[in-house]
């Protein structure tokens, strides 16, 4: 039995220290979101009021959460379904639907990297002319009516193809020489290229502008339940928790580590950044706000038009705005690989688990066709709508019900969360008490139920951006329905006999014993 | 910009990236056992 430990932790590979783990953590939770949505987030609720809802949202789920994550990967010693496995025979499907998430999310997040890469390259000559918004979806998607088709747009193809093949390689590389190699060389860049954006957008005209309207508090905005909702659903879906990211790379970390400590850096590390964006967007809009005499409040907006549409339009008019075009479209490409990277392991990691595949098989066998339906899905000019839908169907009702189910599943129906805290606290740093157990089985759960209540009502009342029907019943409903029932038909294949399906932990001190 | 926004501001910056700080000084100042090689990647 310990043979068949030791060859699972042989064959599964490992970062090289905690440091490796930390930064490709933070790599995984630092993504586009942090840069395009927390500003808008702020701004619209509350401004510098935001600050406490989103605090209070951060310590008593976000982090919570985080841990949560990492104690079951760090116990559990395997990917989403290993881990789920391994913690109770029930709860594999659990991980195989956290899986089929990952899948979705890896197909359509890449064309995002490839617009920005694009994006970057347009920079250098300010391609999109005075019209942005005309430029992205004319000249650069070509976006026809809304629906899919096969008509490719080379402009998208092929930086698409070029994503998709440096991906890839870094996942052959394997975990340490591949994904801890990119978080370490990429996440310094990042920093370092976006805070050198902030300093440029910090001496603009109009800078102040932008950050007065970001940081001026509107105390009303706390007795708003809007506010504390969208300070939680962005805590959420920033830290990159509960659809098996965390679990997945905490399972690389050597036994003995201090996960408590470390989640607490990556918490304020992708918190600490967000701010840090909020700064250089703002100061940027303000800028945008000021040279159209306008205010703010009508610049300012969030996603793909921030990035496509209104900073271009900063580029445009701002004094070195080629270098500011290079600094934020590069930083989004970053900040979108190192993510990307983190989403497609949790597929290929669940796959070498279940199937004894080699690092390069399964890289290959997950990569490949990922890339294909990535390619021949986003690639064309109908990509743009086929990404809004799935991005926003698979989020609410992919990750939020996922997350909410599994946090539920550990702490009643199986009843783990008492084991993972002792295991947290066994070599961390933080001690967490029982407040964690209530934190994770009531006011997360809580709190992530009521947005995805709001959020089901929402779009039911209002089919989402009037699409059409079919769309959003293939492309939404029905692809958030289909992952999570492909994902419990996979947890019922069986695994391969070598495969350790006890508790890890147990058994390594078990072995310690006898030594 | 007005004083509650820099004081808003300067919060924020305080909490999230001070706490930055400390979370880092926290886990230097305790090391556990770090893997003694890098694991094979089969």
């Amino acid at each position: 039995m310990s043979a068949d430990i030791e060859h699972s932790e042989e064959h599964r590979g490992a970062f090289s220290s905690r440091k490796v783990f930390i930064l490709a953590a933070i790599g995984s939770a630092v993504g586009l979101g942090n840069i395009w949505r927390f500003p808008y987030v702020a701004y619209e609720n509350g401004g510098g009021a935001f600050m406490i809802p989103y605090l209070v949202a951060l310590l008593t789920a976000g982090l919570p959460f985080l841990l949560l994550d990492y104690g079951l990967g760090h116990r559990y010693r395997g990917s989403a379904p290993l881990a789920f496995r391994r913690a109770h025979r029930a709860a594999e499907g659990l991980g195989w639907w956290q899986v089929g998430i990952c899948f979705v999310i890896a197909v359509y997040y890449a064309a995002v990297i490839a617009w920005a890469a694009r994006y970057t390259m347009f920079s250098f000559d300010k391609a999109w002319g005075d019209d942005p918004e005309g430029f992205l979806f004319g000249s650069y998607l070509q976006a026809g009516d809304p629906g899919i088709g096969l008509d490719f747009v080379s402009g998208v193809t092929v930086p698409l193809v070029l994503v998709w093949v440096a991906v890839l390689a870094i996942m052959a590389l394997g975990v340490q020489k591949g994904i801890g190699a990119a978080a370490t060389i990429f996440i310094p860049i990042l920093f370092l290229a976006f805070i050198a954006l902030v300093v440029v957008a910090l001496t603009l005209d109009g800078a102040s502008a932008g950050l007065d309207a970001l940081f001026t508090p509107d105390w009303s905005a706390l007795g708003e339940t809007s506010v504390w909702i969208a300070a939680y659903g962005q805590i959420f879906f920033s830290l990159s928790v509960g659809f098996g990211i965390m679990i997945t790379y905490a399972s690389y970390v050597g036994r003995r580590s201090d996960m408590t400590g470390s989640g607490l850096v990556v918490g304020f590390a992708n918190s600490g950044f967000e701010l840090l964006a909020g700064i250089g967007v703002f100061a940027a809009l303000g800028f945008m706000a000021t040279s159209a005499g306008v205010g703010v409040d009508e610049v300012a907006t969030d996603g793909l038009g921030l990035a496509f549409i209104a900073f271009p339009a900063i580029i445009n008019e701002a004094p070195g705005g080629a270098l500011i075009g290079i600094l934020f479209f590069g930083s989004l490409v970053v900040a979108g690989v190192t993510s990307l990277v983190s989403v497609i392991e949790v597929v290929i990691s669940a796959v070498r688990d279940k199937f004894e595949m080699s690092r390069t098989g399964a890289s290959m066998a997950v990569g490949v066709p990922a890339a294909v339906i990535s390619i021949t899905l986003l690639g064309t000019t109908t990509g743009v709508y086929v990404l809004d839908i799935v991005d926003h169907f698979i989020n609410r009702f992919g990750i939020l019900v996922v997350a909410v189910a599994s946090m539920l599943a550990l702490a009643w129906v199986f009843k783990k969360t008492g084991l993972l805290r002792e295991h947290l606290n066994r070599d961390g740093s933080v001690q967490v008490g029982r407040w964690w157990e209530w934190l994770i089985g009531i006011v997360a759960p809580a709190a992530l139920t009521f947005i995805l209540v709001n959020e089901v009502i929402d779009n039911i009342r209002e089919p989402y951006e009037a699409y059409p029907t079919w769309m959003l019943l293939v492309l939404g409903w029905g692809l958030a329905v289909a992952v999570l029932v492909l994902g419990f038909l996979a947890a019922r294949l069986p695994w391969r006999d070598n495969t350790f399906l006890g508790d890890p932990e147990i058994q390594a001190r078990h072995n310690e014993r006898s030594l | 910009m007005s004083t509650s926004a820099i004081i808003m501001m300067l919060v924020a910056m305080l909490i999230l990236w001070g706490g930055l700080g400390v979370a880092i000084w926290n886990i230097n100042r305790y090391r556990g056992d770090e893997p003694e090689m890098v694991r094979r990647d089969l």
